[in-house]
């Protein structure tokens, strides 16, 4: 069973707000999702490669050429705060 | 008092020198103005798709081989999710459970022993961008060009007892990486970053203590300085019965101690699942066995050959072997002419102390090793005196990047073996020189040494050396008294 506690940490791991009403709303379906997972847990999956990947495709290389990159007015344009060609973000201190 | 040991695992991360990003047709390249060398993949912008560089995986695989590790035959890529504001994605691309390389081990020397240290993974990951903090206090700004950069995260099993082994783990590491050409390995643009692992116990003890890691130690001397602190701090707090805390903490260079970190303890979740949009990597045998057949000849056996292949002592050897551009230089100059002993005292001896007081790589060096080995066969052959090659010649030759045979004869200092003009010079050093004249008539012959000064003078050191020895002896013997009649 999915607790209070387990949605705030994911809340909090995904960066996302989230109101009582909300945790309302999402606790069942995230328990609906959790069930699903518990249903396909009991199958036996021994001797099964887990998959690393849903296509068939390999290597998938390029060569080591270089190509343009964006001017660093239109890298920049997306950004709420930009200054001297940097992105410029809150304070970050460890 | 119980004797404490030290447990140490590094972790070392090496940025290749590819010409483009990881996943990204960007430029891969330090120093450029910011946000530059981005495009919609490494900035992160919605469906851009990653395609991975195929030389940084040969890169990768190369250094694998080069740590005895085994390849996988099956790899793929992960993300590892967290927020930051240098990780535009939100999550950085690495290597979960299926690394490239796995189980392989490095011979460090340590008090002149070999000694092997596991390694336990050698991963591939894409960097992150670089932060800067506003010393004001105001906000802190982004550059991606860093971002996306290849990396490989070299982990090495906790098989390190001292800082000196760490020290010794890490030149070693930098030097065969260095030689394989994959990295610039340069600690100051960040090429090279280290991070360490240490814990202390009992000695005899063999379960593992509570392990505290180290970040910031920007040089190996950094390491060595902040492992001997925290080897020290932890004996101290586990001799008085403390507990040690699972923890970062941070190397203060300017204090030189190890600070924690402080950071809210928010158990790191990274959720690590396969990238779905990077197509797992498989490697042959085949592929493997024909990449290993491209690997450099390595420091160790390329030391070995030069002694034997020169008779180079082991510690020429050793220098010359130091780095793969220097024995490249060695051999070539070798190739171009000049005996290994003499390239050898050249380049250790001159270019060495010439390069290092400028401040100049191998790479920088306007001596090409044809003309060095020119040089040296204008010694060898007489043309020029050592001391001039060493003090006329070879300093405009490092200058300038001139030819030593256009420097010798723009100077003319071409040697002089011509037996009329030595002898010439002799007498004139004779009259010179009343008092040796006296001494020889004395009986003194020793004297006629003295001489040698004042001819190669004269000669503005032009007079062949050997030959100047020789007409002294032989133009003085008259002044000699003769000597006593056999009895």
């Amino acid at each position: 069973m999915i607790s209070h506690t387990d949605i705030a940490y994911l809340a909090r791991l995904s960066r996302l707000a989230m109101s009582d009403a909300d945790l309302a709303v999402f606790m069942p379906q995230l328990q609906q999702i959790l069930a699903y997972i518990e249903q396909l847990r009991a199958l036996d999956t021994t001797g099964i490669e887990p998959t690393a990947h849903v296509l068939p495709l390999r290597n998938v290389t390029r060569a080591d050429d270089v190509g343009a990159s964006l001017p660093q007015a239109a890298a920049l344009q997306s950004a709420p705060q930009v200054g001297d060609g940097f992105f410029c973000v809150p304070a970050v201190i460890e | 008092m119980a004797q404490y040991e030290a447990v140490i695992g590094l972790e070392v991360h090496v940025q290749l020198n590819t010409a483009t990003k990881l996943f990204c047709r960007c430029r891969n390249h330090f120093g450029d103005p910011p946000n530059t060398n981005v495009c919609p993949v490494c900035l992160g912008l919605p469906g851009a798709l990653p395609v991975v560089n195929q030389a940084a995986v040969a890169h990768a695989v190369k250094t694998g081989l080069l740590l005895n590790c085994t390849i996988a035959a099956f790899s793929k890529f992960d993300r590892k999710h967290y927020f930051y504001p240098d990780l535009p994605k939100a999550y950085q691309i690495s290597q979960y459970d299926l690394p490239v390389c796995r189980a392989g081990w490095l011979e460090i020397l340590l008090n002149e022993q070999p000694r092997r240290i596991g390694i336990t993974r050698v991963h591939m990951e894409e960097d992150a961008g670089k932060l800067m903090h506003d010393e004001g206090g105001g906000g802190s700004v982004v550059d991606l060009n860093r971002t996306g950069t290849p990396l490989l995260e070299i982990v090495s099993e906790p098989e390190l007892h001292s800082p000196d082994a760490a020290y010794a783990y890490l030149t070693t590491l930098k030097q065969l990486i260095s030689y394989l050409g994959v990295s610039d390995c340069n600690m100051e643009e960040g090429s090279l970053r280290c991070d360490a692992n240490v814990s202390v116990r009992p000695v005899g003890v063999t379960t593992l203590g509570t392990k505290v890691e180290i970040k910031n130690m920007n040089s190996f001397k950094g390491v060595h300085k902040a492992l001997s602190y925290e080897i020290e701090r932890q004996t101290k707090a586990v001799s008085a019965g403390q507990a040690i805390v699972q923890e970062t903490r941070l190397f203060d260079t300017v204090q030189e101690k190890t600070v924690s970190m402080r950071s809210k303890e928010e158990a790191h979740d990274y959720r690590y699942f396969p990238d779905p949009d990077l197509a797992p990597m498989t490697f042959s045998a085949a592929q493997v066995e024909a990449v290993r057949a491209t690997l450099p000849e390595l420091p160790r056996a390329r030391k070995e050959r030069f002694a034997a292949q020169f008779a180079l002592s082991d510690y020429d050897a050793t220098l010359l072997t130091s780095e793969r551009a220097m024995a490249e230089y060695f051999e070539a100059t070798v190739q171009a002419g000049a005996s290994g002993k003499a390239a050898a005292n050249w380049i250790a001896n001159n270019l060495l102390t010439a390069l290092n007081a400028a401040h100049l790589t191998l790479a920088q060096c306007r001596i090409t090793p044809a003309q060095l080995a020119d040089m040296i066969a204008l010694v060898e052959s007489n043309a020029i005196s050592s001391t001039n090659a060493k003090n006329d010649v070879f300093p405009v030759m490092f200058a300038t990047g001139a030819s030593p045979q256009a420097i010798v004869d723009e100077k003319g200092l071409r040697q002089v073996s011509d037996t009329t003009q030595i002898d010439a010079w002799v007498r004139a050093a004779l009259e010179q020189n009343p008092a040796v004249m006296a001494a020889l008539t004395s009986g003194k012959a020793k004297a006629a040494g003295t001489l040698v000064g004042a001819v190669m003078r004269l000669s503005q050191g032009k007079a062949n050396p050997a030959l100047v020895n020789a007409r002294i002896a032989e133009l003085t013997r008259a002044y000699l008294p003769p000597p006593p009649e056999p009895a």
